[in-house]
């Protein structure tokens, strides 16, 4: 299983530093973020379609990401037109449909496309320990990073136990349902997991213990110099100007 | 180094008494000493306290009675194991709860950095280690993309870059393929190190330990020395495939 399928492409945009582009995505979802104007949360879509389209990721695995966040973004669709307070109604039949609502829908539905797809493009395209060595060099706390390292490493194993235990329980022919028993099961399978991964911690813990941890990481990543950095810093902060230029109407 | 220094056992276990509240002892008043250019197998059922005693021997556990000596000095404390126990290379059976780091270089540097090491030192020991077990090329690969045979020995590369006086190997066979066991039996008898080495494999234990001894009744049997032999012998019929019972 493959959980980091973006990061192994060989685009010009997966050899920038890993530091800028953690910063460049964080800038410009801040400026998506707090933006109002439709002129400038159009352009944001666009740049976001562009990075994907320069980190040359999948077009198929970009969606199908997209779609599900769309099944969120539908709630928003289903609630907000017809529950916003504003000044500006469309009657349909017996729904009052609020404008402004329907405005705020649009927006919000823009600036999550635009801001996830920026992060596939320039966050999803690094593993995760790339991630947690840029972010530790950026001056994130030692706490997080480990945390972050340590719940990725251990997830497929945990996956693994679930599976397990999943499996013992249906060679012994169980079969969920809606009852009592179906229920405790499940409870049992997760009160189960949660012990065997405070063994597995325990375990981990011993074998640092017995390799000389003393509460302290090291960390031994390097981010070379590529010509790629400043093109892309360049580029990034580009479009960051177009993006509030927009949003001032200059 | 001088005969008598030769002489001190790296590992004493005095009267070792081990065991949870309500479960009765696992070890029960065990006497073992271990000495340099050792290498010996333990053969015992399950339960009976085998990973327990490599625990209490890397001061990951303390024991209920008795006490633990490594290379001559009585370990009284968490801080005097600290300083010690990387020393000893203990090789764990699920290679899954030693590899942590993303990266099989940043994993096996974790130990020599953890011990001081600059950055430069400790991946030039790293990568000089794992090109003695063979797994050049493997600084950049995921841990957990390896597979099961790989993990183990990059596991033991983890160990072995602390440069240890002596291994503790937890069945350091189990889930290993004939190919990966083959070439684990090699390098053992390459690598010059004494070590203490829990395995049901008689195959294994015979090509890789001088001595074998089982435990019973939470204790080491020393004088109840296992000899692995095979015998010939002759009768009717030898020639068709047989059992004996």
């Amino acid at each position: 299983m493959d959980a980091e399928p973006f990061a192994s492409g060989r685009s010009w945009v997966h050899r920038v530093d890993a530091r800028l582009r953690i910063i460049a995505a964080l800038v410009y979802s801040v400026i998506l973020a707090v933006s109002n104007e439709f002129a400038t949360l159009m352009p944001g879509l666009i740049i976001s379609v562009l990075l994907t389209l320069m980190a040359r990721l999948d077009a198929i695995a970009v969606s199908k990401r997209l779609l599900t966040i769309l099944g969120f973004i539908a709630l928003i669709w289903v609630m907000l037109p017809l529950t916003y307070n504003g000044d500006s109604y469309i009657q349909l039949g017996p729904l009052a449909i609020s404008a402004e609502g329907v405005g705020l829908s649009a927006r919000i539905s823009l600036k999550t496309m635009a801001i996830s797809m920026s992060f596939m493009a320039l966050i999803a395209t690094m593993s995760t320990a790339t991630l947690g060595h840029a972010l530790s060099r950026l001056g994130v706390s030692q706490r997080l990073v480990i945390l972050l390292l340590m719940t990725y490493r251990y997830l497929f194993v945990l996956e693994n136990e679930y599976h397990r235990l999943r499996r013992a329980a249906r060679v012994r022919g169980f079969k969920p349902g809606t009852d009592l028993h179906t229920y405790r099961t499940y409870a049992y399978l997760v009160g189960m997991l949660f012990i065997r991964a405070a063994q597995r911690a325990e375990r981990v813990y011993q074998a640092m213990r017995c390799r000389g941890f003393k509460g302290r990481f090291f960390t031994i990543a390097d981010f070379p110099a590529s010509p790629n950095n400043f093109m892309f810093s360049l580029l990034m902060a580009i479009f960051a100007a177009g993006l509030i230029l927009m949003e001032f109407n200059w | 180094m001088t005969r008598t220094q030769d002489r001190t056992p790296i590992i004493r276990l005095t009267d070792i008494t081990f065991g949870y509240p309500a479960a009765g002892p696992i070890l029960h008043e065990l006497n073992f000493s271990f000495y340099r250019n050792e290498r010996i197998g333990l053969v015992a059922p399950n339960g009976s306290g085998k990973t327990t005693l490599f625990h209490l021997i890397m001061g990951l556990v303390k024991p209920v009675s008795g006490s633990v000596e490594l290379f001559g000095t009585r370990m009284e404390s968490e801080k005097i194991f600290a300083r010690v126990r990387h020393r000893i290379g203990l090789l764990f059976q699920d290679a899954d709860d030693q590899l942590f780091s993303p990266t099989v270089l940043e994993d096996v540097a974790f130990g020599p950095l953890n011990l001081g090491k600059s950055k430069k030192a400790a991946i030039d020991k790293s990568k000089e280690t794992l090109a003695v077990l063979g797994l050049s090329g493997f600084e950049d690969r995921i841990t957990i993309k390896l597979s099961g045979g790989e993990k183990r020995l990059v596991a033991l590369a983890t160990i072995l870059a602390m440069d240890p006086e002596m291994l503790l190997l937890d069945e350091p066979t189990s889930g290993l393929d004939d190919a990966t066991k083959h070439r684990l039996k090699s390098i053992l008898r390459d690598l010059n190190l004494p070590y203490l080495l829990i395995s049901h494999e008689f195959d294994f234990l015979k090509s890789t330990t001088d001595h074998i001894y089982t435990m019973n009744d939470g204790k080491i049997l020393m004088d109840q020395e296992l000899i692995i032999h095979s015998h010939e012998h002759a009768h009717v019929a030898g020639r068709q495939p047989h059992k004996h019972v």
